[in-house]
């Protein structure tokens, strides 16, 4: 039985084809609105677009790198506390 | 009027009791009616006080509506309603009266018109709270249910100390906007941040509400953190300081959010982060984002329970609730998939969603402000919690690989509950003028404007990009991220066992010090007592009669002397 349609191979290339238009009409969209920046960083080109991307991956890294000192086995807290 | 006569805080009180006896269609509809009720009251209500009197030689006002508590008890209302019905097939016949008090309580709390009945509220919600957790059932919901309590108490503490020292200073138990003038609106202000999940104790929140049931945390989720965002509305707005708490709050729980693993905890840390946004508005403080503050509190109920709805749906079908044991749940679970999409889209702000008509009125205000910082850190917020609530949630729970688990759908009445939060994440999004009335401020406010739209769909969908190109870096392990509870989960226990230690040491050893002075002591007796001792030998008679006759002659020499 093969699997449902949205986990096909076939699917997920053709939704990454969709996506990837889809990031590149709204960035085109900047030039069919009308803006009116509160700063002037908003007027550079593509602003939400390299501004999100870079917010996240900043975040992601950030994490990974307080998980270097934070990280636990999620049974950390268990023994303690069942015994205590 | 009935609405003047009767509470609808109480009214869910008094039907959380009797929730306790009822059974069977009843009991669903006393659990159905009474949130209805409640609600009808409360948009009935006319506006200013309509309880008063005097309680221990206090002014108190225990029920008194302006635009500002009508918006809370709505929504709070609202969430009674639909949580009643999602718990409908709850088998723990503790949780819903224990939720009706709750709930109940919240209401009271954005209706008292002073401080000793706010105060009496939030503590009634913190038992309320505690014992839904509680009937979660297991030994960990009970310990996290005490600990939860313990930090509820400490706060209930603060707030106490903090009423009563502003109404020996002014001698008035109103309800006003404060100024951090004294340690008593100091304390005020920590009771109130404990309860909205601030830093440094917010990690209370992820620690307790994902122990209790499957539908325990649709509750927790709303009531707590969203009455102390309400009482700061009222107490603190423009209080510069918020800004700081808030925007800390925002990316702790981002960040959290993207290392953790269990789906529920995932969620709670974004409640701390959506009450940041919150947060942030009351600290600017103009009308926009106060409004934006409010609007957003009430969408974040709505997303926020339909959210948990789903993953309580999904613990409920496959009693699972970590992303490593989940995943392909959409073949069989469409319904809650797309439910719980729906919620992660509008906690996204994603136009045409209510998180989208509401937190942009926040960034808006930042930047009508010039506050170019705060402005930034939001939109960059803004994408993260994309992608650490809007994708990653149903991303690792609905998604990702086959987890070969194919569970069926939740019952209809959990299916139904998701449904109208589902439809109203959606209908105030498109229809947000119902919720703009709603608001403290009135205002003319246009969310839908295109460069609005364009940069939001940017700042998403490119979150969205980075979310999956980056997604190795995010690989689910089994594994939590330690939080300020270490220092009362296991430093504390540690150090008091320690102390324990030392003093157990430092006992044996004074312990081993007496025993050896009395030691020597006993020598000193037995050496002169004992069977051999000098004052203990059998004198013989010669002896003795050569004592006294020399204790005589000693009495005649100095009797004459």
């Amino acid at each position: 039985m093969s699997d449902h349609w949205l986990a096909r191979p076939k699917t997920i290339r053709w939704l990454w084809r969709v996506f990837v238009a889809v990031l590149v009409l709204t960035v085109l969209a900047e030039f069919f609105v009308v803006h009116h920046p509160h700063f002037r960083v908003e007027e550079v080109l593509g602003f939400g677009a390299w501004y999100g991307f870079l917010a996240c991956a900043g975040m992601i890294v950030f994490a990974k790198g307080l998980a270097i000192f934070l990280k636990r086995p999620d049974t950390h807290y268990e023994k303690s506390e069942r015994d205590g | 009027m009935a609405s003047t006569f009767l509470h609808p805080g109480l009214l869910v009180v008094v039907a959380g009791f009797a929730l306790a006896l009822l059974r069977g269609r009843v009991r669903a509809a006393v659990a159905l009616v009474a949130p209805v009720a409640a609600l009808g009251l409360i948009l009935a209500a006319p506006e200013g006080v309509a309880w008063s009197g005097t309680w221990l030689g206090f002014e108190i006002r225990p029920l008194a509506y302006d635009a500002l508590s009508r918006m809370f008890a709505v929504v709070f209302a609202i969430m009674a309603f639909a949580g009643a019905l999602y718990a409908l097939n709850q088998k723990s016949r503790l949780e819903l009266p224990a939720a009706f008090v709750y709930a109940g309580s919240a209401i009271g709390a954005v209706l008292a018109g002073d401080l000793v009945t706010l105060f009496v509220c939030w503590e009634l919600m913190a038992v309320g709270s505690t014992l839904v957790i509680w009937s979660g059932g297991s030994g960990s919901a009970y310990r996290a249910s005490m600990r939860y309590l313990a930090i509820h108490l400490l706060g209930g503490v603060l707030l106490f100390a903090g009423v009563a020292g502003h109404v020996v200073t002014t001698g008035s138990t109103g309800f006003e906007r404060m100024a951090l003038d004294s340690p008593a609106h100091w304390l005020i202000l920590a009771g109130f941040l404990i309860n909205a999940g601030a830093p440094p104790l917010s990690a209370w929140l992820p620690d307790a509400y994902p122990e209790a049931s499957w539908s325990g945390m649709v509750f927790l989720s709303a009531f707590t953190t969203k009455t102390a965002v309400y009482a700061l509305l009222r107490g603190f707005p423009g209080t510069e300081l918020l800004v700081w708490v808030g925007l800390i709050m925002v990316f702790y729980g981002i960040v959290y959010a993207l290392l953790e693993n269990d789906m529920r905890r995932i969620l709670a840390y974004s409640i701390v982060n959506q009450v940041g946004f919150m947060v942030v508005g009351i600290g600017i403080g103009t009308e926009m984002a106060l409004n934006g503050a409010a609007a957003h509190a009430f969408t974040h109920i709505i997303y926020k329970a339909l959210l948990l709805m789903s993953a309580g749906s999904v613990l409920y079908a496959t009693n699972k609730r970590k992303c490593t044991d989940l995943g392909g749940l959409f073949r069989t679970m469409p319904l809650t998939a797309i439910c719980g999409t729906i919620g992660a889209l509008a906690i996204s702000s994603f136009p045409l969603t209510s998180g989208f008509v509401s937190k942009s009125m926040i960034s808006q205000a930042a930047g009508d402000e010039h506050l170019l910082w705060v402005w930034l850190a939001l939109a960059a917020a803004t994408a993260g919690v994309f992608l650490h609530a809007g994708i990653k949630f149903p991303w690792f729970v609905f998604f990702q690989k086959d987890s070969g688990l194919r569970p069926n759908e939740p019952p209809p009445n959990m299916r139904l509950a998701m449904l109208l939060f589902a439809a109203l994440c959606i209908g105030l999004g498109i229809f947000y003028q119902p919720l703009y009335a709603l608001l403290p401020f009135s205002t003319s406010y246009l969310p839908y404007t295109g460069a609005h739209v364009v940069v939001q769909l940017e700042l998403l969908l490119f979150s969205g990009l980075a979310f999956f190109v980056m997604l190795p870096m995010l690989r689910r392990t089994l594994t939590i991220t330690l939080d300020t509870d270490w220092l009362y989960r296991w430093l504390a226990p540690r150090l008091a066992r320690g102390v324990e230690t030392l003093l157990e040491m430092g006992g044996r050893q004074i312990r081993a010090v007496l025993d050896g002075a009395l030691a020597r002591v006993g020598a000193l007796v037995h050496r002169h007592h004992g069977r051999d001792g000098l004052l203990a030998r059998t004198w013989t008679t010669g002896g003795m009669t050569l004592w006294v006759a020399i204790l005589l002659a000693a009495y005649l020499l100095l009797y004459y002397s």
